[in-house]
């Protein structure tokens, strides 16, 4: 390779990875608009989480089939990436194959384990096109997807074919080498000269750099970012027991000084906000769901009121988060600080009827392979709504009462809580 | 049987070794409160002291919380626990799995801080102790049951094992549900849901998990909280197959053998 290519890498090289340490920057910003919440504590247990989960990727085993598939895709991806390492030392150097001699005999068997790895992958990808796309799998055929979301997902599945695929033919059109399955392709290259092979290599070996680039930089604009989200979002899983709601210690604290008003501190700190609104409202771990969701749909699958036709799908909600939090973002950007758009997550993106739907059963969260709980932001905006805005069905405000005068949600007779013991 | 509360037995000068906590359903609707009879008689049978707060019990908070309303949790986490450490109170058994979480899970930060236990739970533990001695004529003996997980016992709290442990104690077969343990169908009561109407959409939460509780071909559907109770048999009702399947809770189940 020429000056001129080794230069023009090293440039492309650093522009891919500084719009990429960028965006990653922006999005960073963006999800510490959220509220602070401690996650800290406990670090061997969230590590144990990290691997079990992010790494070990427990919850996909939930389905082993789909688990393996995913799993050869994903260390495929990892392992694969090894080889980049050269690709990108070739690139500056002008070299080829740096590490061939170095390592001698073992290079080829790396090089023909990630070919291995590169044909699973793409094998893999090709049925999880099918099942999106000809086995039309419910939830990948769910309103929630409509539009981009179902795009993006078939284009990074085309994306990482078209990348092993080049993998692949670069190594075939390399004379010099044997590989287990680039060898299987040579017999389609036999008609090419040598020059044109060595033309064919270098262009397999530039597009398929490029594709990588691309796709690094297309990553955070798409659902897929879970590749790199998921780590920490499972440091940072909730290591409580799913059934605990988050305290509200300014209202635990309000009820206490009404009760015991010689604990009131003097200067009463201003009333806030209940509940959550708007993104901002909710906690950066929020916030970091919503950036890891890769809308696979496990929670509205398994979620009882999207799988008997309610309008809530978990997914959606978190989707919606993204979104707003994007928009809120953006805005945040153009204005330096927010200006108000007249919108929030609550009403414009999320209804009052998907959020009254929850049973608060916990299932989105059970199944979420990437630690997610749509649940806590359901519950979140409920609070706003009815805090907030006073919105509830008359039902639960008739509840309400109840609990409020007769300490039972029905309209009992407090006195004969313990007739029962009586009859 | 005589049931004391806390006050008597304060007035005694005495300590039970547990609380039962009744709930709002346990007490006041009518088919909650055979399942909190039996399991009093149990306790009864297998000689455990103990207690119920009586009529200075109060709702958990639960059900508001889960709306929304935050504030009217706290008023009644706060009574609640003026109560419970007025008392004394270290060890607290319950028969609603939502009383169970708030209690175990919520209460705690709040400075309410007891060994909440569930009565599958504490029912499996008076078995493994011989506490409980079942007829030699055992009528379930060989019967066929379906056990719905609860949703707050089991996703919120992972107690899977305890009710179906106590069912196999007394030689039932037990059948699973298509969707169990972690992946169980919610009965559509909880988050405050058992006190509105459904939102609208192409089926019931109720009937849809009726259906796969029908679908096993059980003689009988085993229940471990009040609401999945209620909205189980009303689920089955509407399937017209209520003479063929009952759903029990699993305290009258083990009443109905215990010596």
């Amino acid at each position: 390779m020429s000056i001129f290519a080794s230069l023009s890498f090293v440039i492309v090289t650093a522009l891919a990875f500084f719009l990429f340490g960028k965006k990653i920057l922006s999005i960073r910003k963006n999800i510490l608009l959220g509220k602070d919440i401690d996650l800290s504590d406990q670090p061997a247990k969230r590590w144990k989480n990290v691997f079990l989960l992010a790494f070990g990727q427990r919850k996909m085993f939930r389905n082993p089939i789909v688990a393996l598939l995913h799993l050869i895709v994903y260390v495929g991806f990892v392992i694969i990436n090894i080889e980049l390492l050269e690709i990108i030392v070739d690139g500056i150097t002008g070299g080829h194959r740096v590490f061939a001699p170095y390592l001698g005999i073992c290079y080829t068997y790396l090089i023909n384990s990630f070919e291995t790895l590169a044909l699973l992958v793409l094998l893999a990808c090709v049925v999880f096109l099918i099942r999106r796309n000809i086995i039309k799998l419910t939830r990948f055929i769910s309103k929630d997807l409509d539009g981009w979301p179902r795009t993006d997902a078939n284009f990074i599945l085309i994306i990482e074919i078209v990348l092993m695929a080049l993998f692949l033919i670069m190594n075939a059109a390399d004379h010099t080498t044997d590989f287990v399955i680039s060898s299987q392709i040579k017999p389609l290259l036999n008609g090419f000269s040598e020059e044109q092979l060595s033309n064919i290599e270098h262009t397999a070996w530039w597009i398929h750099i490029l594709g990588i680039y691309a796709f690094m930089n297309y990553l955070p604009y798409s659902k897929h970012l879970h590749i790199i989200l998921a780590f920490p979002n499972a440091y940072y899983a909730s290591l409580i027991s799913k059934g605990t709601m988050h305290n509200m210690t300014s209202i635990q604290n309000e009820v206490l000084y009404a009760m015991q008003p010689e604990l009131a501190p003097t200067n009463a700190a201003a009333p806030e906000k209940f509940g959550a609104r708007d993104v901002m409202d909710l906690s950066w771990k929020n916030l970091m769901d919503a950036y890891s969701c890769t809308e696979c749909g496990r929670c509205s699958t398994a979620c009882p009121a999207n799988s008997t036709g309610k309008l809530l799908s978990p997914r959606k909600i978190m989707m919606d988060t993204r979104d707003r939090l994007e928009e809120v973002g953006n805005n945040i950007h153009k204005n330096k600080q927010f200006s108000d758009d007249g919108k929030s997550l609550l009403h414009d993106y999320i209804t009052v009827e998907e959020l009254r739907a929850c049973t608060t059963c916990n299932a989105c969260v059970e199944e979420c392979p990437v630690s997610i709980s749509p649940m806590d932001i359901i519950v979140e905006l409920r609070r706003s709504l009815v805090m907030e805005e006073s919105n509830a069905p008359a039902e639960w405000n008739g509840m309400f009462s109840n609990i409020e005068n007769n300490f039972a949600p029905w309209k009992f007779a407090p006195d004969d809580r313990d007739a029962w013991t009586n009859q | 049987m005589k049931v004391s509360t806390m006050a008597e037995f304060m007035a005694k000068g005495e300590k039970p070794e547990v609380l039962f906590w009744v709930g709002c359903a346990g007490s006041f609707d009518q088919r909650a409160q055979k399942i909190t009879k039996a399991f009093a008689t149990i306790l009864d049978k297998a000689g455990v002291k103990f207690a119920i707060l009586g009529k200075e019990e109060a709702c958990t908070g639960d059900p508001a919380r889960r709306a929304g309303n935050e504030f009217m949790f706290q008023m009644m986490a706060y009574q609640n626990i003026q109560i419970l450490n007025g008392y004394e109170i270290k060890k607290i058994v319950t028969t609603c799995p939502h009383c169970f979480n708030t209690l175990k899970n919520e209460y705690p930060v709040l400075g309410g801080v007891y060994d909440v236990i569930h009565h599958t739970t504490f029912l499996q533990e008076l078995i493994e102790q011989g506490k409980i001695k079942f007829t030699d004529s055992n009528e379930w003996k060989g019967k066929t049951i379906t056990y719905h997980d609860s949703c707050y016992l089991g996703r919120a709290n992972e107690i899977y094992e305890a009710p179906r442990k106590v069912l196999e104690s007394l030689d039932m077969e037990l059948r699973e549900m298509k969707r169990c343990k972690s992946k169980g169908l919610c009965c559509g009561a909880g988050g405050a849901q058992m006190f509105k109407e459904e939102e609208k959409g192409e089926r019931r939460i109720n009937t849809e998990r009726a259906d796969e509780a029908i679908e096993t071909k059980s003689d009988f559907v085993a229940s471990a909280c009040p609401f999945c109770n209620t909205m189980l048999t009303d689920g089955i009702k509407n399937r017209d197959e209520e003479v063929a399947v009952e759903v029990l809770d699993i305290a009258e189940i083990i009443a109905k053998a215990v010596q």
